[in-house]
């Protein structure tokens, strides 16, 4: 019965969504303030319905209620609790319903967070994003019900949850994931608006920005939670493998990036208005088709769902109405948008161009990379593979490149910027980067390669500019404190994303090219050596968890002799499913991991192992942190939530410099 | 006519949707090659060991080349097959050793046997690319000309061996300028 009431009130909230894509946009096309006004009211109902909806079936994986269908799929009576929970979303329609209750939550927020907006422009917000959330509850319902029943006899008990899915990682990076994916609907949704509206000015580009920033801040922690959860989990070790599901999160991601830098030209200078509109509908489009591929059994991957052709269709219905009908729209409505201001061949707003070109050329050429076996499968019927070297080979230099505009963007200036000016800023910062770029890794690590050559020298180049462009900022004022409590908080953001930026390289560099690895048969007593490390295999023993049973080895790990760490491996098989899973152990450290990897236990009771040594590999993940934290601080900068006023002042002082006052357009804030 | 260029986007969308639409009824599970019935393609790399390697050195009589990794779980499943085949003289194995770290390949060889007359060494991938491998493991069969009749994606134990790969190379030995069958 319980469950009925979850499908009930997923009819429900399809009728309050419907209501919500019709009533706003209507009014807002008519001067009705009564329909109009309907908006917000209908986002928080459509928000209770779909929390129902979610609790219900919550409710039934807790109490195993295996007549439910998803419930029998996903999860065992011998489940730890927690991963019962979480078993919700190991499945297509859980997961679904888990992101159109995010998509709800980020409506209601909307809804929220506009009072200062006109009343208009949030309606017909709210109405874009309420068709958004009626095709994917009609989604639900048609195609991927999660309260379908197994009639007439439920099974006894259910098939349990895929292995590598019973982990913390798992419970962490798809509702992350899928949150920020959701976000991006907002930012599509004030597009639309604007476009709706016609009118398409730095208000409009103001009001997106902390949205843009915080969808990016949440999809940024998000790839870099499934990146760890890949790193530990999947038993390589490898952080990236360019795999075709998680390309589409990096699409978006980069289309995101290009576009919250595009939006920060648009607010200050009113430029690259229609650029920064369709940026927001392709980012957009990023998130859609991710679903679309993870869903539809598009390509082979470790993540697919279910394939089913009638699925993919429906998701590809919703991708054309909606990209499409917003590309359509854009086609109508860009041509009569009018670019403001004009500025010279070196000013920031190229720098920043620069990053726009650089970071959608990256996004279109993951993307070929990603589909162009379908392509060419669908075009002559024959299938071939494009693997990492693709990747690397044209996005290695792309970012190469855009590393080196960063430097230099945030220190120019809007509009002109001198040769000489930039050369007295950086010319130093240079000098000290192809330096420091040879030295350190020779220091730290006691060896040489040319990429990692490369890479350090490029995060210095980050960070001295940051540096540079600081004491720059701070010249002027009567004592350095005073001056950087004068900068805002989209100023540290963009700076805090930027020394983000330069940790990832740091990290991804130097665990790609010294890491050191080795695979090896270990009787009890046997040690290997790798690097300065001695791993000896000291014993191991059966044990049993709560749903599965597990050989365990013990690795001591030492270093000249002393105790560095005790690791201790599984081999584990899972009791509902009889497949048998592999958990590495690994000691983290901020300078480098260890890792053991089990492989298998061969008749006489030695163990074959791969261990590793990954230096400087957490720091890829403490950059997307840092990244993400940044855009966070940047989307709390204060002139956002004193719209009016500062709409008003950006309007009066345009293009003026530094901020001399908190509620001034800073150039470069939150970029 | 730059009011065109706003339709742009539009256009590359529905020419990509449409793509989509067709991929979704394509089964990627159903493998192809582009390469049946045509020659190796070239090159030039080096062994596992660092000899030097190219299409001169490969096998005047039919061989068989397997892609492997050391990641590679299945590969450890059709690997005793490829020991028997080796240890008994019944067909010559060329190894490609795709998409690994050398160290790890070396030592994998070590722990489970070497069939191989030798491993080319694609840590990269790119011999891969012309090959049109989709991933670990697949195994190729190459007549004595150096023309690829079949491809086997998965994994190759005894069973498909009698009863794909034997009538094959029966095929081929008894007519040899007969294509052979997919």
């Amino acid at each position: 019965m319980i469950p009925e009431l979850g499908q009930f009130s997923l009819i429900l909230a399809f009728c309050l969504s419907i209501l919500l894509g019709v009533m706003p946009l209507a009014g807002a096309a008519s001067g009705n303030r009564l329909w109009m006004s309907m908006g917000r009211p209908l986002s928080a109902g459509l928000f209770v319905f779909l929390g129902i909806c979610l609790f219900i079936l919550g409710h039934a994986f807790v109490t195993d209620d295996f007549s439910v269908r998803v419930v029998a799929a996903q999860s065992n009576t011998l489940l730890p609790m927690q991963y019962k929970v979480t078993a919700l979303w190991g499945g297509h329609e859980g997961s679904f319903l888990l992101w159109t209750f995010m998509l709800s939550g980020w409506i209601l927020a909307v809804g929220m967070f506009s009072k200062s907006m006109p009343v208009e422009f949030v309606a017909r917000v709210l109405g874009v994003l309420g068709l958004l959330s009626a095709s994917y509850i009609l989604f639900m319902l048609a195609t991927s019900n999660p309260f379908d029943r197994m009639v007439p006899v439920p099974p006894a008990d259910g098939a349990d949850l895929n292995s590598a899915l019973q982990d913390i990682g798992f419970i962490m990076h798809p509702p992350t994931l899928y949150m920020g994916y959701v976000g991006y609907s907002v930012v599509f949704a004030f597009a639309i608006a604007a476009l709706l509206s016609g009118r398409l000015d730095a208000a409009w580009a103001r009001w997106s920005r902390p949205w843009a920033n915080v969808a990016w801040a949440i999809l940024t922690i998000g790839i870099a939670l499934g990146s760890w959860w890949a790193y530990y989990e999947l038993g390589w070790g490898g952080w990236w493998a360019w795999d075709p599901v998680e390309n589409p999160p990096l699409i978006t991601w980069l289309f995101g990036t290009a576009l919250i830098h595009s939006l920060a030209v648009t607010e200050k200078r009113r430029v690259f208005k229609s650029w920064t509109v369709l940026l927001a509908i392709l980012a957009f489009a990023g998130s859609l088709l991710g679903t679309f591929i993870t869903r539809s059994g598009l390509l082979t991957s470790v993540h697919a769902f279910a394939s089913d052709p009638s699925r993919g269709v429906f998701i590809l219905a919703i991708l054309g109405v909606f990209v499409g009908g917003a590309l359509l729209l854009y086609a109508i409505r860009a041509p009569l948008i009018k670019s403001e201001f004009g500025f010279g061949s070196l000013s920031r707003e190229i720098f920043l161009l620069a990053n726009n070109v650089i970071l959608v050329v990256a996004a279109a050429s993951v993307f070929l990379g990603t589909l162009f076996p379908m392509f060419y499968q669908a075009l002559t019927g024959d299938l071939i593979s494009i693997g990492p070297p693709y990747f690397n080979i044209i996005f290695v230099p792309l970012m190469i490149l855009l590393v080196i505009f960063l430097g230099i963007g945030p220190i120019s200036r809007w509009k002109k910027t001198s040769g000489t000016y930039l050369q007295q800023q950086l010319g130093k910062v240079a000098a000290a980067s192809v330096l420091l770029g040879v030295a350190l890794p020779l220091i730290v690590l006691l060896d040489i390669s040319i990429p990692a050559t490369i890479a350090v020298a490029l995060a210095v180049w980050i960070v001295l500019g940051i540096g540079r462009d600081l004491l720059a900022k701070t010249a002027n004022k009567p004592s350095r404190l005073q001056g950087l409590r004068s900068l805002t908080y989209g100023y540290y953001g963009m700076q805090g994303a930027h020394f983000g930026v330069a940790v990832m390289l740091v990290g991804v560099a130097l665990t790609s090219y010294f890491s050191s690895e080795r695979s090896i048969l270990l009787q009890t007593g046997d040690t290997v050596e790798l690097g300065k490390y001695e791993f000896q295999f000291a014993g191991s023993e059966r044990l049993a968890g709560p749903n599965y049973n597990a050989n365990r080895a013990t690795v001591l790990v030492t270093r000249d002799g002393d105790a560095v760490a005790d690791l201790y491996p599984e081999l584990r098989v899972y009791l509902a499913s009889g497949t048998p899973s592999t958990e590495m152990a690994i000691d983290p450290s901020l300078w480098r991991d260890l890792l053991v990897i089990p492989g298998e236990i061969r008749d006489n009771g030695a163990w074959t192992m791969t261990v590793y040594v990954k230096p400087f590999v957490r720091w890829i993940w403490l950059g997307a942190i840092i990244m993400a934290l940044s855009a966070t601080i940047a989307a709390t900068d204060r002139r956002y939530r004193k719209l009016a006023r500062v709409r008003k002042q950006a309007e009066d002082k345009a293009g003026e410099e530094v901020g001399q006052g908190d509620l001034q357009p800073v150039p470069g804030g939150g970029a | 006519m730059k009011k065109f260029i706003f339709y742009a986007p539009i256009a590359a969308f529905f020419a990509l949707a449409i793509l989509l639409w067709r991929g979704l009824y394509l089964d990627p599970t159903e493998l192809p090659s582009v390469l049946i019935d045509k020659p190796m393609p070239t090159f030039a790399m080096a062994t596992l060991e660092g000899e030097p390697v190219g299409n001169a050195d490969l096998p005047d009589s039919i061989f068989l080349l397997n892609v492997w990794g050391s990641y590679c779980l299945p590969c450890l499943v059709e690997h005793p097959t490829f020991m028997r085949l080796s240890e008994e003289g019944e067909i010559p194995v060329v190894g490609v050793n795709y998409r690994d770290r050398k160290p790890l390949a070396l030592d994998w060889l070590d722990l489970n046997g070497d069939p191989f007359a030798y491993s080319i060494l694609d840590e990269d991938g790119r011999f891969g690319i012309d090959l049109g491998v989709y991933g670990a493991p697949e195994t190729f069969l190459v007549d004595s000309e150096g023309v690829i009749r079949y491809r086997h994606v998965g994994v190759l134990e005894e069973n498909v061996w009698r009863e794909v790969f034997l009538p094959a190379i029966a095929e081929l030995r008894g007519v040899p300028a007969a294509p052979a069958s997919r």
